[in-house]
């Protein structure tokens, strides 16, 4: 078995020696560059421009604005309207919204040009904070893509809060997040007649394909999307912003390649963000700690309606994390001037569940009770939401496996009662859970006269390990070396395969690829038996065994080379789909955590510093331990840093970003991150999908904010309810 | 980016006539903070002539016991400087507390010392901030102002110098050597860096044109006992929230001397003059050096987004003192 071994990353040397081959790092003839002029008002309209001195420039190609621009379909183009601004008005509904994109011979030329663009606003009124708009709260119109509505309710939380013994009512605040991928969003464009090739950095190439082809009004198939290596995506690569759009309109404007790398400042405003939330949460307790009711109230920061929806669905995991009978969750966004929020690791989840588990902490300590045992009372044998049995469901053995590494059993109950010299100690934990999701998926493998199968899946690698581990699935599928398989991806000439988001590439793209595998097999054995030579007439496939290349059937042994020669091919080839079939009906599908944190705090500077982490994971089965791994020790220092670290700041006046950069954004560095020790508790799930994975990109960051946020109470006696948690909150 | 000319100068004169006699010419040091302002637009200059050839790259003991450091040292190695190790551990820790290995290694002294506020609103050509365009207005007032200043600011401007060596030296007492048209001058480097008051558009009083050749430091015993500590969100690369800057001088558990500096408090490093005198001859303790910390802090005025320096300051300040006083018990 290959499947589960710590294989390496096949593209790590690639990257690590600089030949693996971004979007923007394609060497095309008579490239030209784009860059972004941005607004910098947050409500208005355009009156005019000035752009003579900047057309004026060396080198300058073009200048596009609203005034010239190409028209494109928008209308058609999506729900949520990530497609927009695309120069196609003159409305400004947020500080940094594109409004010019400048074309020229280099970089450096286009860069100096665009800051000469002038733009005369006629200034609006805008609310940029969304604390000052929660009076225009609004009921989501398309949550979860109108799948369901935004808000639910099973018993009477209401009746039963009002009686419940112990009670916890608090609010808890997350900010403004933005993914920081360490590429930042790049797309070259080329236009041959009415064919378009785009390399793009993105989480979804067919996305990116369906997108360009409806707003420039050509076929898809006339729409290539190259993708190869991703540098980090987090959310922020999975629509198809408009940066992409207009590198291809441009690159119609001045009829060359065009090239657009967006600064570092242009990507806290051009690809969505994490958006600001407003958690309301109301838990209801008997004396022995069994949930009576649970309330969580959600708000979350939206653009102008202009630009569609995104909600943060925050309180879905407390429909299911806990056996209670009275529930109640609701949903409500809240316009301001900024740009449209998107997915960002764990969306929903990430920032409600360090609601939910800070308020069980809360809980346990009012109810003087072991926080594992108080979630050990409450342990959902069954969704209690959907009212049915988990595919799986191994978060017991999280919990029991996570405290034993952790020592767990050293923390003694109450605040401040832990100490090593100046610092003070504290242990937290909380519990992580993030839905198992899978949607269809296609993968073609050939397998020619040199041995070696190429298997092709229109999928992504965003950094995760999709190229080594597809290829260990098509390896133990066709009992073949490693060294025989190769995976292609990130291109839309190979089969259809979903976005790399939802964690779902691993459990969609997994069972395609396995499926093919087996189509391919499959027509191998038909090969055999209706080649002559071998004798098998007659015989059925499961007479027949493919090892190492060679079909082994009764008595005789016949190679690939062999079999393909008969026949005069120069290989044998399949194709498969797998998509989810009716398992979501009748069971509910997620994968779980069990999170604990070590933090010291100085007792008199307040510095917040984090000693160890322990996550157990039930993430299904392995596919590469070396590969799990990463995911999880990065979805922990994700975690860590929205615990402690990250927090765009918005200047209420002007509606700007003003830390639009990773010197004053701050994200966790290597002197942050403690060991991080990681399990994965075994289980292997063929009811969520046949490989018997789960996803685990977003899992791992579950949790772990209210792990530390708990490690802090615990350290101080101090509850901060606002993220991050920052020096000042603890400081005496 | 503005088109611009690059010369590298060969000599420290010529390398002042260069930048003088051309009112859109800088000096170019590591670059570190220059390039980004470049990019950024906060500064255009057309003309960089790049001063890292000059021989002011040594660090030498002067007859008087103290230090003479080349403006062109670079911060990795002066922190790893063995004179600067064992005479004023104060000035290693801080260089090292400062940015990341790599931008030390690039950073100078005389650049270190001009590096400019990192006020985002400083950062952005989009606001509005009297120090990039003088009488445009102050976005930082009632904009966000965690990292803003506590001490000496004014209604133009509450933006705090970030470099933390800055610190070190003034807590040292060290001059800055200038080198102008008319020759050379000397300038206590606390009376380096300015307040903001009407004009915070002047950072230093540095005349455009001349050219640091080097800092010196002089001969201070009792800094072999100093330690700098820093208070910020990261373990690593990050601004200072606050830091101190301290020398302790005891004896017979009685202060003889001290210096103490703030960091991330002022729009200069700022040396506590207030502290150091009620230190001088208070015995070593807790309650003399929280009143020397109080007796600097009479002064503080926070904003809306840093209120939390004030105690933050006290007790990193009560700390440091704490911890080399009992150094300095046997
Ligand atoms: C991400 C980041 C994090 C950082 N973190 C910290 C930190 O934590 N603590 C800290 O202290 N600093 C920090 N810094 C700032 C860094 O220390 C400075 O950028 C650096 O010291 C500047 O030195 P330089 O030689 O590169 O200056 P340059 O960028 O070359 O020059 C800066 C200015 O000084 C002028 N100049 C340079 N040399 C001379 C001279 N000899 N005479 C006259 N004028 C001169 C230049 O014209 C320019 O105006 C950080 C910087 C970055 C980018
Ligand atoms: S504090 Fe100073 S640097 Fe910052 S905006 Fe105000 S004037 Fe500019």
């Amino acid at each position: 078995m290959i499947v589960g071994q710590p294989v390496d990353r096949r593209d790590g040397r690639m990257k690590v020696t600089g030949r693996a081959r971004y979007a923007a790092e394609f060497p095309l003839q008579g490239l030209a560059h784009a860059v972004l002029v941005q607004s910098t008002i947050a409500a208005g309209t355009i009156l005019s421009f000035d752009t003579a001195d900047a057309k004026g420039q060396p080198g300058v190609l073009a200048i596009i604005t609203p005034d010239d621009a190409p028209r494109l379909q928008t209308k058609k183009a999506s729900q949520q309207m990530v497609t927009a601004p695309l120069l196609q008005d003159k409305d400004i509904i947020y500080n940094g919204q594109h409004v010019a994109v400048v074309v020229a011979d280099t970089l450096d030329r286009a860069l100096e040009a665009a800051a000469r663009v002038r733009v005369q606003y006629r200034q609006g009124e805008a609310v940029t904070i969304m604390d000052q708009a929660l009076g225009q709260a609004a009921v989501p119109k398309h949550f979860r893509n109108g799948a369901r509505p935004p808000d639910s309710q099973r018993g009477d939380p209401d009746a039963a809060f009002a009686t419940a013994p112990v009670k916890i009512d608090v609010t808890y605040t997350t900010p403004v997040e933005h993914h920081n991928p360490m590429e930042p969003h790049a797309t070259i464009a080329m236009w041959q007649g009415d064919r378009l090739t785009v390399w793009t950095a993105t989480q979804g190439i067919s996305g990116a394909q369906t997108t360009l082809a409806t707003l420039f009004g050509v076929e898809p198939q006339n729409v290539r999307v190259v993708s190869p290596y991703v540098g980090g995506g987090f959310g922020c690569k999975g629509n198809t912003w408009p940066p992409a759009t207009l590198a291809a309109m441009a690159a119609r404007v001045v009829g060359r390649p065009v090239k657009l790398v967006l600064t570092r400042a242009q990507m806290y405003t051009s690809n969505g963000y994490r958006p600001r939330t407003i958690q309301k949460l109301k838990l209801g307790a008997d004396q022995t700690g069994k949930l009576l009711a649970m309330r969580h109230d959600g708000f979350s920061q939206m653009s102008q309606p202009v630009l569609g929806e995104f909600v943060e669905p925050v309180a879905l995991a407390t429909e299911m994390l806990y056996a209670c009978p009275n529930v109640a969750v609701s949903h409500r966004i809240v316009p301001v001037n900024q740009g449209l929020p998107t997915y960002m690791r764990a969306p929903g989840e990430a920032s409600g569940v360090f609601a939910l588990e800070s308020a069980m902490d809360e809980l346990a300590i009012a109810l003087k009770m072991d926080p594992i045992a108080l979630r050990l009372a409450n342990y959902a044998e069954i969704d209690p939401h959907e009212n049915k049995p988990f595919s799986s469901k191994k978060l017991r053995e999280c919990y029991a496996q996570g405290a034993a590494k952790f020592e767990w059993s050293r923390r003694t109950p109450g605040p401040r009662s832990m100490r090593d010299g100046r610092w003070l100690v504290g242990l937290g934990m909380a519990t992580a859970t993030y839905p198992n999701n899978r949607r269809a998926a296609s993968a073609r493998v050939r397998l020619g006269t040199d041995g070696v199968a190429i298997v092709q899946s229109g999928t992504q690698d965003i950094g995760t390990g999709t190229y080594t581990v597809m290829a260990q699935v098509a390896a133990d599928e066709l009992h073949l070396p490693l060294s025989h398989v190769r995976f292609e991806l990130g291109d839309t000439r190979y089969p259809k395969a979903p976005v790399s988001g939802g964690s779902s590439t691993v459990p969609s793209v997994s069972p395609a690829v396995q499926a093919a595998c087996a189509a391919l097999r499959a027509r191998l054995f038909d090969m055999a038996i209706a080649d002559p030579r071998t004798g098998w007439s007659g015989a059925s496939h499961s007479d027949l065994r493919f090892e190492n290349g060679v079909v082994i059937g009764p008595d005789r042994r016949i190679t690939v080379p062999q079999l393909l020669a008969h026949q005069n091919l120069a290989f044998v080839e399949a194709e498969a789909e797998s998509k989810p079939g009716d398992e979501k009906n009748e069971h509910s599908l997620h994968a779980f955590g069990a999170q604990f944190a070590e933090v010291r705090v100085d007792l008199e500077t307040g510095e917040i510093r984090l000693t160890r982490c322990v996550g157990a994971f039930d993430a299904g089965r392995v596919l590469n331990a070396k590969t799990a791994r990463s995911q999880l020790i990065g979805g922990i220092t994700y975690g860590i840093g929205m615990a402690l670290f990250e927090k765009t700041e918005v200047d209420a006046e002007t509606g700007r970003i003003v830390n639009a950069n990773i010197a004053e954004y701050l994200v966790p560095v290597n002197a942050d991150i403690p060991p991080i020790e990681t399990i994965l508790v075994a289980n292997d799930d063929r009811i969520g999908n046949p490989v018997g994975v789960k996803g685990m990109g977003e899992l791992p960051m579950v949790g772990a904010a209210a792990a530390v946020a708990n490690a802090v109470w615990h350290a101080t006696g101090v509850r901060v309810r606002d993220l991050p948690i920052r020096i000042e909150d603890v400081l005496a | 980016m503005n088109p611009f000319a690059y010369e590298r100068a060969s000599n420290a004169a010529g390398a002042v006539a260069a930048v003088a006699g051309h009112p859109g010419a800088a000096f170019l040091g590591g670059g570190t903070n220059l390039v980004d302002h470049m990019r950024l637009g906060v500064a255009s200059p057309d003309l960089l002539v790049d001063i890292t050839k000059l021989p002011f790259d040594r660090v030498e003991e002067l007859p008087s016991g103290g230090v003479r450091i080349g403006a062109g040292v670079r911060n990795s190695d002066l922190a790893a400087d063995q004179l600067i190790r064992s005479r004023y551990p104060m000035l290693s820790q801080a260089l090292l507390s400062g940015a990341s290995g790599q931008l030390r290694n690039l950073a100078t002294t005389g650049g270190n010392l001009l590096q400019r506020t990192r006020c985002v609103y400083f950062q952005d050509v989009t606001t509005p901030c009297n120090k990039r365009e003088p009488g445009t207005g102050c976005s930082a007032i009632g904009g966000y102002t965690r990292y803003h200043a506590i001490l000496g600011a004014s209604e133009h401007c509450v933006a705090v110098h970030p470099s933390d060596m800055a610190v070190a030296m003034v807590a040292l007492d060290a001059t800055v050597v200038v080198l102008g048209r008319l020759g050379e001058r000397r300038v206590k480097l606390v009376e380096f860096h300015r307040l903001p008051g009407d004009d915070p558009w002047q950072d230093t009083v540095l005349g455009h044109g001349e050219l640091i050749v080097a800092v010196e430091l002089p001969a201070l015993p009792f800094a072999t006992r100093s330690a700098y500590r820093k208070v910020r969100d990261r373990a690593s690369f990050a601004f200072a929230l606050v830091s101190v800057a301290a020398a302790l001088d005891v004896e017979g558990g009685t202060v003889r001397d001290a210096r103490v500096a703030l960091g991330g408090v002022a729009h200069k490093p700022w040396r506590a003059t207030q502290a150091e005198a009620a230190l001088r001859g208070a015995p070593a303790t807790a309650e003399s050096f929280r009143r020397a910390a109080d007796a600097e802090l009479a002064a503080a005025r926070p904003l809306d987004g840093n209120a939390y320096k004030i105690p933050m300051v006290r007790n990193t300040m009560v700390a440091v003192l704490r911890d080399l006083s009992a150094e300095a018990t046997p």
